[in-house]
């Protein structure tokens, strides 16, 4: 049922001129420097991806996706050095376990599994981010716009249903 | 207490008012728990809006003049368009509102519905049900014709809201329900002026550490094997339940209840809402939940993840209204 309900969803059309926005988190030793190899490499890839670095993977708080979604992100990808090459020794352990669960609960809260991406990038794939950030973007696009700010206030969150925004 | 109400003015004492909105009823009742002291605030509040317990009607509250109502406790959470509206109309007559409860707070256990659709709602109350008979397939309409005239009923809306979504709330006393201890020192620093300034819905009557720390039991410093539910293995008492397996709320909530569901040998549900800076409850308690699980692959990880039922209803099971994303799409 869930699943039948996120295919209607995401068969709405994408307004004239909208582009998918991707928030990509990514950690400081591997993933940052992986996609800085891609850049030092001319790898070709869509400028759909903001990217903010952090210093391990382990430090991404689930409470920083959701604000993600919940700010108006199509899509968010979550990128750290692979098992075992964790500069803190077991950060990316955390993201492991974290991450899956995470995603279970945006699926049951309406967002489609293509919109939220969990990938390891070590320093030297280059071409992997770049991979990864065309097919994030091109899933992303096919799905169209999330619009989860603009979907909320219509259902009354921070304004009320019935009367005029309350304060400034 | 009596040197203190003079600000009041009139007859000298304050006036309080208490609102249910979407809620069970168990917060009027929870305001009853702070025992005998009932008495020392009777001494020095008249009851102006009780529905639960007293007759007033709506109409007297419109009479009232303006910022007539010293303190007005509010509980439950915005789920039609009568309560959008008492919550406004109380706004407008009240110094000082205050969200109480879980659900004015954080959308509480009606909030819940946030993760379905009006329709889904409609459908399980009017139609699936097993219990009911209802062949000709009726359903509560806002506006219905009858051989009396028109006949208007309140507006259901598409989700559970807080009231900090439909007006401005001045403190926040969390908990499902807020214990009656919390309670009553709440209500003494109001009426003795120590609450903290007025901040856009501070919380108040808790504390911002979570629940472990005023939970007794033992850490071992151990990680989670597997996940276990309540009725399907015996906690071992004096040990942290969490790190026994079963999901306990207690490092994502706020503490103030004194671990009371810990105490009695079940995992904390969560209801005083997220602990300190923290804003989503659930995102919190995912990421505890991440840093200790005992899995050294990731094919491990997610089976053991798979053995959590309904991660949105036990992560968000009261705050689903003022989490992030503040229900399903």
């Amino acid at each position: 049922m869930a699943e039948a309900h996120i295919v209607q969803q995401g068969a709405t059309p994408a307004a004239a001129g909208w582009e998918p926005r991707i928030i990509a988190f990514l950690c400081y030793w591997c993933s940052y420097t992986g996609a800085d190899a891609a850049g030092t490499a001319r790898l070709k890839y869509p400028p759909n991806v903001d990217i903010i670095r952090v210093m391990c993977s382990g430090r991404i708080d689930p409470e920083l996706i959701t604000t993600a979604f919940a700010h108006g992100a199509d899509g968010v990808m979550v990128c750290g050095c692979h098992i075992g090459d964790c500069h803190y020794i077991s950060g990316n352990h955390k993201t492991m376990a974290r991450m899956p669960l995470l995603k279970r609960t945006l699926v049951d809260l309406g967002i489609e599994p293509d919109r939220f991406v969990h990938e390891w990038v070590s320093a030297a794939e280059g071409e992997k981010f770049a991979r990864l950030v065309r097919e994030v973007t091109e899933r992303v696009r096919r799905l169209g716009p999330l619009g989860w700010p603009q979907r909320m206030r219509e259902r009354g969150v921070g304004c009320g249903m019935s009367l005029e925004p309350w304060g400034a | 207490m009596s040197e203190k109400t003079d600000k009041a003015g009139g007859n000298g004492k304050l006036k309080i008012g208490m609102y249910w909105a979407a809620s069970c009823g168990g917060c009027d009742i929870s305001l009853l728990e702070i025992g005998p002291h009932i008495l020392e605030l009777i001494e020095v509040a008249d009851v102006v809006l009780w529905p639960c317990a007293a007759d007033f009607k709506y109409q007297d509250v419109v009479n009232y003049p303006d910022q007539f109502i010293d303190v007005c406790f509010f509980n439950g959470g915005v789920r039609n368009s009568e309560q959008e509206e008492i919550a406004r109309l109380l706004r407008r007559k009240s110094k000082t509102l205050i969200a109480y409860g879980a659900c004015a707070t954080d959308g509480g256990i009606p909030a819940l519905a946030n993760t379905k659709t009006v329709e889904g709602i409609f459908a399980a109350s009017y139609h699936d049900c097993p219990s009911l008979d209802n062949p000709a397939h009726v359903e509560p309409q806002p506006i219905t014709q009858s051989e009396y005239g028109e006949l208007e009923i309140p507006r259901f809306y598409p989700q559970v809201l807080r009231l900090s979504d439909v007006v401005e709330v001045d403190y926040q006393i969390p908990g499902c329900p807020p214990q009656a201890e919390r309670v009553w020192e709440a209500i003494l620093a109001l009426v003795g002026g120590q609450l903290p300034a007025r901040n856009s819905a501070v919380k108040v009557a808790c504390f911002d550490k979570s629940v472990c720390d005023e939970c007794p039991r033992e850490k071992r410093k151990v990680k989670i094997k597997e996940f276990k539910r309540p009725h399907e293995a015996m906690a071992e008492a004096e040990w942290c339940l969490l790190e026994q397996g079963f999901i306990c709320m207690g490092p994502a909530t706020r503490s103030g209840c004194g671990a009371l569901c810990v105490k009695a040998n079940l995992p904390c549900r969560g209801c005083y809402g997220p602990s300190g800076e923290a804003q989503d409850q659930g995102a919190a308690m995912i990421g505890a939940l991440g840093s200790i699980l005992d899995a050294s692959t990731e094919e491990r990880a997610r089976e053991m993840i798979d053995h959590i039922v309904d991660p949105v209803g036990t992560f968000y099971r009261f705050t689903m209204a003022s989490s992030d994303l503040k229900g399903r799409r």
